[in-house]
């Protein structure tokens, strides 16, 4: 394959801190890697390990945690509870046999949009070297693939 | 007026589940009152071609308790599927894969090496099983295991889903007199998909001890600190307990004598990712914000895809361990 491989990363943001940084970056035109979706939560502490399994069970290469330094914390202390559950499940992903690497948490404050950018660059660069991880192929190459929860329509 | 006709067929399981109905006592003497037992290989002799013979829809009730390891399990699981007006996923295997769904840890091949070549088997002719085998008189075969085990519900249609490694007597007993109560106009069935014979809520939620809001500061195996605080909860006293996860119905019954839950029930209402949610419940009694002293407590747990995934694995989001899909070539 001549192509470069670009991975397919999930990037789950802070609302206090690290989203205002991808924010900033983008006001001040710093240009960053364009593999990493963002997702803004209210906190890292609000992250279920749920999310992130659905994201690598469903495509994702990698899946990007960003919260506030340790100590910072809008609501005091829930994103140690973020480091405490991402430890956890980096030990249950090796079990499954899928590079514990391919999930990052990463602190940022509102005020580095300069480190969000260079954190994300580097970890599109650690994925790309990891090679894809196409979990959702995986099932459905063998005749089973993932159920879509049918979404309810809500008036508006 | 002829009897409804019921079934139950086994597949990857222990056999375990089959005991769990027996031991509901002289309430199988109602099952046999109400219904004609058409198919249940442990306890009568009935051959497949007599379902087969059947119409389709012919039997009211079948009740499939085990996990679809082969490929003979999924031509049965398609046969009863089609014979059958209301298929119950029966306990953990059929639910979510119990035990034998920890088989897609492995490759296929180490699965066969490890049952069959290892040093603690005794194979002096180094036999190995094939699908097919050529003997004087033609040709035998015995059905293929599938890449890895799957539920039931990955498989065919599903109408209720009965949890528990096995599920209780009790509620055994309880769902056959919903059954009963249905066939006499007396009671309606739950809506299709519904888990039934079990609680909607956590084996926390049934559980008599006390829980603080305490941090623990190591996990210990249970053998490590017996005995254990009979009155304090297990996992504040830093036993790894899958109660915070797993479904009610069973009463409780382990953390009551003393033993941590470990999750028979299967996910708790709402319970997407079974071992997500107890990286979430573990995580949240560990006390220490810095990552070398949270690795030392993790430390304490040393399987932790084994202490999360030990009923649900084939049921997880991610299905099985990388090394079961090597032989897709993916």
């Amino acid at each position: 394959m001549s192509e470069q491989f670009e991975p397919t990363i999930i990037g789950f943001t802070c609302n206090w801190c690290s989203y205002r940084a991808a924010d900033m970056a983008g006001t001040a035109r710093m240009k960053y890697a364009p593999n990493v979706r963002l997702i803004r939560l209210m906190c890292s502490g609000r992250l279920d390990p749920t999310f992130i399994m659905k994201a690598l069970a469903s495509g994702a290469d990698g899946v990007l945690i960003t919260g506030c330094h340790p100590g910072e914390c809008h609501y005091l202390e829930q994103n140690y509870k973020a480091l405490r559950r991402y430890l956890l499940l980096r030990r249950v992903l090796k079990g499954m046999g899928i590079a514990p690497e391919r999930v990052k948490l990463i602190w940022a404050s509102a005020a580095e949009g300069v480190k969000l950018t260079n954190e994300i660059n580097t970890f599109v660069e650690e994925i790309r070297a990891l090679g894809p991880l196409g979990w959702n192929k995986k099932l459905a190459g063998n005749g089973h693939k993932i159920e879509e929860p049918v979404m309810e329509e809500v008036a508006a | 007026m002829s009897k409804p006709k019921f079934a139950m067929y086994w597949s990857g399981s222990c056999g375990g589940c089959e005991i769990a109905v027996i031991n509901i006592h002289e309430k199988i003497l109602d099952v046999d009152a109400n219904f004609d037992i058409a198919f249940w290989p442990v306890a009568m002799d009935a051959k497949v071609k007599d379902v087969e013979a059947l119409e389709d829809g012919a039997i009211l009730l079948t009740l499939w308790n085990g996990s679809i390891r082969n490929e003979e399990n999924e031509h049965m699981a398609h046969l009863l599927r089609k014979k059958s007006k209301i298929l119950v996923a029966f306990g953990s295997c059929a639910t979510e894969g119990c035990i034998p769904g920890l088989a897609n840890l492995s490759p296929m091949q180490e699965i066969f090496d490890v049952a069959y070549h290892t040093i603690s088997t005794d194979n002096p002719n180094n036999i190995h099983p094939q699908t097919v085998t050529k003997v004087p008189e033609g040709e035998i075969t015995i059905p293929a295991l599938k890449d890895r085990v799957h539920t039931l519900a990955q498989v065919v249609d599903v109408d209720y889903y009965m949890p528990g490694c096995p599920p209780e007597s009790h509620q055994i007993a309880a769902v056959i007199d919903l059954v009963i109560q249905v066939l006499e106009g007396k009671a309606q069935l739950p809506p299709k998909g519904s888990v039934i014979g079990a609680g909607n809520s956590t084996v926390c939620e049934e559980c008599t001890r006390k829980r603080n809001v305490k941090m623990i500061k190591a996990f210990h195996r249970i053998q490590e600190i017996a005995p254990a605080d009979p009155e304090l909860c297990l996992l504040e006293q830093g036993i790894p307990c899958n109660g915070p996860a797993t479904r009610s119905g069973c009463n409780a019954r382990c953390p009551a004598v003393g033993a941590q839950c470990i999750g028979c029930y299967g996910p708790a209402e709402g319970v997407i990712d079974y071992g997500a949610r107890l990286v979430t419940a573990f995580a949240s009694v560990i006390d220490a914000n810095e990552p070398e002293e949270i690795e030392r407590i993790l430390d304490g747990i040393p399987d932790p895809t084994g202490q999360f995934y030990r009923f649900n694995l084939a049921d997880s989001l991610f299905r099985a361990g990388s090394s079961a899909f090597k032989k897709n070539g993916h």
